[in-house]
């Protein structure tokens, strides 16, 4: 396998303009020969299908939802970056581009950041043109917020609703291409295979959710722009049918499986209150702006009232070891201190499996200075829904929060076209490993999601389909298409069939998360890894043996689709812990305890600047590596010091 | 935080398909904690009903948090439930008192026939944006945003329209099974705003005409609707499409296509 980035050279702000104007092009008339399959309705698939809709390809988009208004970029809240300087602070597209190269730890593609920099503008246009209500100032102009420890006011929002209101946006503009007939929807439809014909991929093999029948869809060209794979650890802040499946499927069959070790860990989450637990809720981490963070500086006191713990018995951790940024760290170092607190068992709030995992987020000294009024109307509606989960009143006492996996930075290996290591399947969105390196900032997942979708992927998929031209017909009854439906058939049988059926697949899927969680989490040992390389197949092969469906294949059967997930994020868990064991440093959101200076992340650059993707091998056990060396002409790399 | 266990029974409305007849199917929730969601109940339910060998109830999520619109059951009569401004997925077992007998139904229209179980069929909701909820830009062919400015009043109305996030709980509450709050909320979002001025007209009429097309009941102000939506999207909306309407057809240089079905 070979990984070829074809980026363009020269100087990077020309990049994409000359790579546009050296590309192939569809001619208007030729484009409704071509059929497209779009997979996920979110972001980037939404934006994708909408606007290669326009362009005159014939779209078929495909997502599990009832509708594809439903994809879960819906439950972003904070906000997108665009780099409008409008705030006259100083913003350009090349200090966007810095931060996110910078945020990532030198770990993603100098040439992609730069144009998703780029492009964060063209987003905003559009968006703004299609009714997107963001919010705005008295003057009836845009406004902005600082965010997530930026310098500068470039993020663009719409209440705590902003990946609603994009995402409506998107989901308005391939209503308007599926009503034009350009578009075809199957909703409550997931795809369960990838046709692979002649090197090339040609088509997909779908389950229709509702009849179970499994169908073939052949295409010149498949997007793949499913999410991320953070429900890997069962609990996240994810929707509850968020899935590896389609990106999976794809890397089985020759896609490259880049960086899966990057997960990222939001520190404010509300902590999880019991066993039975399905999700994790994230609250905006503004709330750290004025919320400080402590737990007890005694364990005897974990489960007092913290009204009752004096000042002199709080240990405000995060302003004690970071003098210079207390409580507003970066989401890593923030993430990570609250596990070494609980796990020195100063955590607080309900035992989970014998652990108090929570510590306190205090807006006592904030409403003091502030008001109530103030905190209210900064905070008022996560105050609210922290109340509606939990039962307490933060006005009153502290909040409790914990990390929790928010989202995935590692992803389909895709080129600077965002073509993955099989030609014609392409990845956009979460679901490749562009961009973002190690670590992603704040309000930028967004921004990469409609770029990929408006901006990207309708040109790059033109230039594929310009370069092979006109690909041969491939008929239903091909053998390579035989052998994909063969294979979906065998697979959901296998499930509906476990030769000693005792538990459903949540029971499996909790254990999974568990290991996980625990050894490839917030901090991660050789010998955790290890252990949980050795713990995962077992479990699996518990799986297969002991997974209990009941009903059939040929009705809705919610109990199978999700056997089938968590079938996936078995093989997905192995590879993620192999690449967290094979790369030997600490860089962005992945903390290696072994490779710390004074309590820091330690990178290794000359060791490890590079993406790491990984090739299906036909044993999860043993992937083969290859490396994407990376370069840094335009930002030098340089280490993080929050002290 | 103190933990309370609840014994609850559940009335679930158990359907094979939407040409099955359906009926209740009586549980009992034990040692249910008051942390737990409504959802996760259901979960632990399921749970026990597979490891029985028996089919779990199906029921719609995703996000459950309360954003995506997919959850969604009438309980005891109310849709989402007891708790207003609550999605079910954002509901919390603490909101019932234990021994408390539970009756969980699908949302009841004709314009969302029953798929299974708890588990309607919403495209109609789908349609009614193809029919003309949109403003049509191409990608690309946007001007620079700040080009046009739009005064904060309109700029927060169009939010309050646009927060809905489609579950169809304004049908489920309305005796008439009418989808005007729905289609109001978008058609005055983007009446609001400048950019949807020049489809205005065509898009009010061929919105409505969408709605009526599908089954959906008329509005006779009951406001059943506002009172269970989980956003607070106001009945307000309803006159407002209803006076855009009457313009638009005052006006109106052509016939209106409707697609139906």
């Amino acid at each position: 396998m070979e990984l070829r980035s074809n980026e363009p050279s020269g100087p990077i702000e020309q990049r994409w303009t000359e790579h546009k104007a050296h590309s192939k092009l569809v001619a208007p008339n030729n484009r409704r020969a071509y059929n497209l399959i779009v997979i996920g309705s979110g972001l980037a698939g939404g934006a994708a299908a909408a606007s290669l809709g326009e362009l005159g390809y014939r779209v078929k988009c495909f997502c599990f939802q009832d509708s594809p208004r439903r994809a879960h970029s819906i439950a972003a809240q904070g906000g997108i970056n665009a780099a409008k300087n409008y705030k006259n602070d100083g913003d350009s597209v090349f200090r966007l581009f810095y931060d996110t190269i910078k945020g990532g730890d030198f770990r993603s593609r100098e040439s992609n950041t730069w144009r998703l920099a780029e492009l964060s503008v063209n987003i905003i246009d559009q968006a703004v043109a299609q009714g997107v209500p963001f919010a705005r100032e008295y003057g009836g102009l845009l406004a902005n917020r600082s965010f997530g420890g930026a310098q500068v006011s470039r993020t663009f929002y719409a209440r705590g609703q902003t990946g609603q209101q994009l995402l409506l946006g998107a989901y308005q503009a391939l209503s308007r291409q599926i009503e034009a007939g350009s578009v075809t929807m199957f909703p409550r439809t997931e795809m369960l295979e990838l046709i692979v014909h002649d090197g090339a991929a040609r088509g997909i093999v779908t389950r229709d959710l509702i009849t179970g029948k499994l169908d073939t869809h052949i295409a010149d060209a498949v997007i793949l722009c499913s999410g991320g794979y953070g429900n890997v650890f069962y609990l996240s802040t994810n929707a509850k049918g968020s899935n590896c499946t389609a990106i999976w499927r794809a890397h089985r069959q020759g896609a490259a499986f880049a960086n899966p070790c990057y997960t990222q860990i939001h520190p404010t989450c509300i902590p999880q209150a019991g066993t039975y637990q399905s999700k994790l809720t994230l609250m905006s981490e503004s709330l750290r702006n004025d919320g400080r963070v402590w737990v007890p500086r005694k364990k005897e006191d974990v489960d007092k009232r913290p009204e009752d713990i004096p000042a002199k018995d709080r240990y405000y951790y995060l302003e004690e070891r970071y003098p210079a940024f207390g409580n507003l760290v970066p989401r890593d170092v923030a993430s990570r201190n609250a596990l070494y607190v609980c796990n020195d068992g100063l955590g607080v709030g309900p035992e989970v499996d014998g652990q108090r995992r929570g510590v306190y987020l205090d807006f006592k000294d904030a409403i003091q200075r502030l008001g109530e009024d103030v905190i209210r109307d900064r905070y008022g509606n996560l105050f609210e829904m922290y109340e509606r989960i939990t039962g307490e009143n933060p006005y009153k006492t502290p909040m409790r929060i914990y990390p929790a996996t928010h989202y995935t930075m590692g992803g389909l290996w895709v080129d600077y076209n965002l073509q993955t290591t099989i030609p014609g399947l392409f990845a956009g969105g979460e679901a490749n490993f562009s961009d973002h390196g190690a670590n992603r900032l704040g309000a930028s997942a967004l921004m990469q999601g409609l770029a990929d979708g408006y901006f990207v992927l309708p040109f790059t998929i033109g230039n594929y389909l310009g370069t092979v031209r006109k690909l041969p017909p491939l008929a239903d009854d091909h053998p390579d298409v035989k052998r994909a439906v063969a294979a979906v058939e065998a697979r959901v049988d296998k499930l509906l069939n476990a030769p000693d059926p005792k538990h459903a697949p949540e029971y499996f899927h909790r254990k999974l998360g568990g290991i996980i969680w625990h050894k490839c989490g917030m901090a991660r040992t050789r010998e955790g890894l290890q252990e949980a390389i050795e713990e995962i197949p077992k479990l699996r092969e518990q799986f297969w043996r002991e997974v209990k469906v009941t009903g059939s294949g040929e009705e809705l059967n919610q109990t199978l689709e999700r056997a089938g997930r968590v079938a996936d994020f078995f093989e997905l868990g192995q590879l993620m812990c192999i690449d967290a064991l094979n790369r030997e440093e600490s860089c962005g959101c992945h903390f290696r305890e072994e490779y710390q200076r004074d309590g820091e992340a330690a990178r290794d650059d000359e060791h490890f600047q590079h993406v790491s993707a990984w090739e299906w091998s036909g044993d999860p056990e043993a992937p083969t590596l290859h490396k994407e060396p990376l370069e840094f002409e335009y930002v030098k790399p340089s280490t993080r010091n929050y002290k | 935080m103190s933990d309370q266990l609840l014994n609850l029974t559940l009335h679930v409305w158990r359907q094979d398909g939407p040409t099955d007849n359906g009926h209740f199917e009586t549980y009992q929730a034990k040692d249910i904690t008051t942390h737990m969601s409504f959802l996760e109940m259901l979960d632990v339910i399921n749970e026990d009903l597979i490891e029985d060998g028996k089919t779990p109830i199906a029921f719609d999520h995703d996000c459950r948090e309360g954003i995506c619109g997919a959850c969604g059951m009438v309980i005891n009569g109310r849709p989402h439930g007891p708790q207003r401004l609550t999605t079910t997925c954002q509901l919390h077992m603490r909101q019932f008192s234990d021994g408390d007998e539970l009756w969980i139904e699908p949302w009841r229209a004709s314009g969302f026939p029953i798929v299974r179980d708890l588990c309607v069929d919403r495209s109609a909701f789908d349609r009614i944006i193809q029919a003309g909820g949109y403003v049509s830009v191409n990608t690309g062919a946007a001007r620079e945003a700040n080009e046009i400015p739009v005064g904060k009043l309109d700029a927060d109305l169009a939010m309050d329209a646009a927060a809905c996030i489609g579950c169809g709980a304004c049908v489920a509450a309305c005796p008439n099974a009418s989808a005007v709050l729905f289609t109001s909320a978008k058609i005055g979002q983007l009446a609001m705003l400048p950019h949807g001025q020049p489809e205005r007209q065509d898009r009010v009429r061929k919105m409505v005409a969408q709605m009526d097309a599908e089954g959906f009941g008329s509005c006779t102000n009951h406001e059943e609707c506002e009172a269970a939506c989980p956003k607070g999207i106001s009945v307000n909306w309803i006159g407002k499409m209803n006076r855009e309407l009457i313009a638009a057809m005052a006006t109106a240089k052509d016939e209106v296509e409707v697609r139906g079905k």
